[in-house]
């Protein structure tokens, strides 16, 4: 069964790294942790869901119109609540705080659009048949996510590496004052870093909600926990290393079910954080963090 | 002069208020705690249009002994803390005669002492858990517990499937899966059914493939599922994705229309015990299945059926109690004129029994009632025959 499980860690690894990308990005260049990164998943969720029910869009349409309402809702978020904080110089805590207001209010929301109840993407949305290779069962889905997950990753690396963009937003990481003095329009391309980063956490949510058959308001807290320690585990900032962490999470958690016990799946995604970081507190790939400390 | 008008309106402002009090005087007064909103509000909605059915139709009735009867519903969002804020504002601001609710049996935990405590009977209709009725002798549910039906369950589905052993998943943080488990463990001890592996998941997990793929490889004949509707649904689909054929076996907690709204006609073959069935078709159930419809226009679900039944007991209680308009008096008059209610309502027939004897401490009443055993068949529960 080691293959099996070995398929089942590689998609929820690549779920977890998709959802904790946004989320390191932001906290990259605008050195923020934007604890509504959970929420607009959620919300990225629910809005695929309504055009695939109401409009009949086709799905690959919906993602990408999900991901763009997303992108807005988190470029909102930076302009109502993160843009006056970084205005006034507020201390780190302050957007942390704000956006756990935000997410708070964001569920709320959804609870009262849509109810407490689960909803799930209309039967026949994708193909719901797994291919089997003996024993080993492989749903449309999963393939799906990890194709998705790894395309968008690796399109954020390349912009980060290889345009002119991706150098602005890494002078900017580096020192935002430098960057502004340099002539780079600092505020515009926080506008953008929020935006993108929405997107991808709404594309993640799409995904979850495509492979697990529950869109609810409450989908973003558990995802938010797995993804604070991904991020951490990942190097603060670092895509390479959210990407890599966040497999290796999922690889800890399934390998601990099959293995351990499924009673320390939790615990043993976690212990692992808190050990690297005895062991290396910047992350297994943290650089940012030594830089900025 | 202003002095003066207040002083000539007061009387009447007096007068006014006597009537009205005059009039509500006859109210009898309710209290109901749910999960209105939060991710327990599918139950605490269900729950509370129950109860707002059941008041319905007794006040259209003439009340009870003349008095309506009046509910006073506040939203307790499935956490503990609540519920205990919820109780002491239903208790001592409102004067309720009696609390229903809360909806979890982990915020029951919580908030039933506080009842025992002011001597006002706390009335579950949805914790299923152990040990809930041992908090006092005020505390009274007409929610059937696992332990009585989870045994009848397992014997029928053995019995249905021809089972030699089984593997167990459950939810091991959340105290009606996790009580739920323990029931389900001590049953198949008893029984002698071996268990393959037992899994746990947490509450909010959706990926239940790592869990399912090594039951898989135990290779056990059914799988015995202590969660809720919506995580059972994914877990079912997620093991038929995964190539498995195992029929599920399954409490309280998987008795509900949601489960084949996601799992289809993958659900079939679950086998569930519940008290309620919408399958049973006695008068009562009948009559309480078609008011549902046509009230809240969507199916009933068992919460709704216990929290209706739970209504007309404690209606049937008043009719014996005379009402003396001091509220402690009438709360510990209420009190005893429950134990001895028998009622045929949407579960069937319905008594209380004592709850086990706790040392040095008195007990409260649990629920006496026959279990229904259920499988699933075309995308809903008809009764196994």
């Amino acid at each position: 069964m080691l293959e099996q499980q070995l398929i089942n860690a590689l998609s929820l690894g690549s779920v977890y790294a998709l959802f904790a990308l946004g989320f390191t990005l932001v906290f990259g260049v605008l050195g923020v942790i934007n604890l509504s990164h959970g929420a607009i998943f959620m919300l990225g969720s629910y809005a695929a869901l309504l055009l695939v029910e109401h409009l009949a869009l086709p799905l690959w349409l919906a993602m990408l119109a999900a991901m763009l309402a997303s992108g807005l809702l988190g470029l909102a978020v930076d302009y109502l609540v993160l843009r006056p904080l970084r205005a006034r110089n507020a201390p780190h805590l302050a957007p942390m705080i704000a956006t756990i207001g935000v997410a708070t209010i964001l569920t709320s929301l959804a609870q009262g659009l849509f109810g407490a109840e689960s909803k799930r993407f209309p039967v026949g949305t994708i193909p719901e048949e797994s291919y089997n290779w003996g024993n080993l069962h492989v749903t449309a889905v999963q393939t799906g996510i990890v194709v998705i997950s790894f395309i968008l990753m690796l399109v954020l690396l390349a912009v980060m590496r290889r345009t002119q963009l991706g150098r602005a937003l890494r002078a900017i990481a580096e020192s935002p004052k430098a960057a502004y003095l340099l002539g780079i329009n600092v505020e515009g391309l926080f506008y953008l870093t929020s935006f993108a980063a929405a997107a991808l956490g709404g594309a993640a949510g799409v995904l979850v909600g495509l492979s697990f058959n529950a869109i609810t308001p409450f989908m973003g807290q558990p995802m938010l926990h797995k993804g604070i320690a991904v991020i951490i585990l990942g190097g603060m900032g670092d895509i390479r290393g959210a990407m890599i962490a966040g497999l290796f999470l999922g690889f800890a958690e399934v390998l601990t079910v099959a293995y351990i016990s499924s009673d320390f799946r939790d615990a043993v995604g976690f212990g692992l954080l808190f050990l690297i970081l005895l062991v290396k507190p910047s992350g297994m790939f943290g650089k940012v963090l030594e830089r900025k400390a | 002069m202003q002095l003066n008008t207040i002083l000539k309106t007061l009387p009447l402002l007096m007068l006014a208020a006597g009537l009205c009090s005059a009039a509500h005087a006859a109210d009898v007064k309710l209290g109901l705690a749910a999960a209105l909103t939060g991710p327990a509000a599918k139950y605490g909605v269900a729950i509370k249009n129950g109860f707002s059915l059941a008041a319905d139709e007794v006040n259209a009735a003439g009340g009870v002994n003349g008095n309506k009867l009046q509910l006073i519903i506040e939203d307790e969002q499935g956490k503990k803390e609540e519920a205990i804020n919820v109780f002491k504002k239903l208790i001592f601001k409102d004067k309720a005669l009696l609390v229903f609710g809360p909806t979890l049996s982990n915020s029951a935990f919580a908030a039933d002492p506080i009842a025992n405590a002011a001597k006002v009977v706390a009335f579950g209709t949805s914790n299923t858990a152990d040990g809930i009725t041992a908090m006092g002798p005020f505390t009274f549910r007409n929610s059937v517990m696992e332990a009585d039906v989870l045994p009848v369950t397992t014997r029928a589905a053995v019995k249905h499937f021809g089972i030699k052993k089984v593997a167990i998943i459950y939810g091991n943080d959340d105290a009606f899966t996790k009580s739920g488990y323990d029931v389900f463990k001590a049953t198949l001890a008893n029984q002698k059914i071996p268990v393959t592996t037992t899994e746990a998941y947490a509450k909010g997990d959706v990926d239940f493939k790592a869990q399912l793929t090594k039951i898989k490889a135990s290779n056990p004949d059914a799988i015995v599922c202590s969660c809720l509707t919506e995580e059972a649904a994914n877990i079912i689909l997620q093991t038929r994705a995964l190539g498995m054929k195992q029929p599920f076996i399954g409490g309280n907690g998987l008795n509900s229309p949601k489960l084949f709204d996601i799992a289809k006609g993958a659900g079939d073959d679950t086998i569930m015990g519940s008290p309620w069935s919408s399958e049973n078709l006695t008068p009562a159930n009948k009559a309480f299945i078609a008011a549902y419809k046509a009230k809240f226009g969507s199916d009933p679900d068992q919460f709704a059926a216990q929290a209706y039944d739970a209504l007309h007991v404690v209606a049937a209680a008043l009719k014996n109690v005379k009402l003396t308009g001091a509220i402690d008096k009438d709360r510990i008059a209420l009190q005893q004129a429950l134990p001895s209610v028998t009622i045929e309502g949407a579960t069937g027939k319905f008594a209380f029994r004592k709850a086990p004897p706790v040392t040095g401490k008195e007990v409260g009443y649990d629920a006496q009632q026959e279990a229904i055993v259920n499988i699933a068949k075309g995308g809903k529960f008809v009764l196994l025959k």
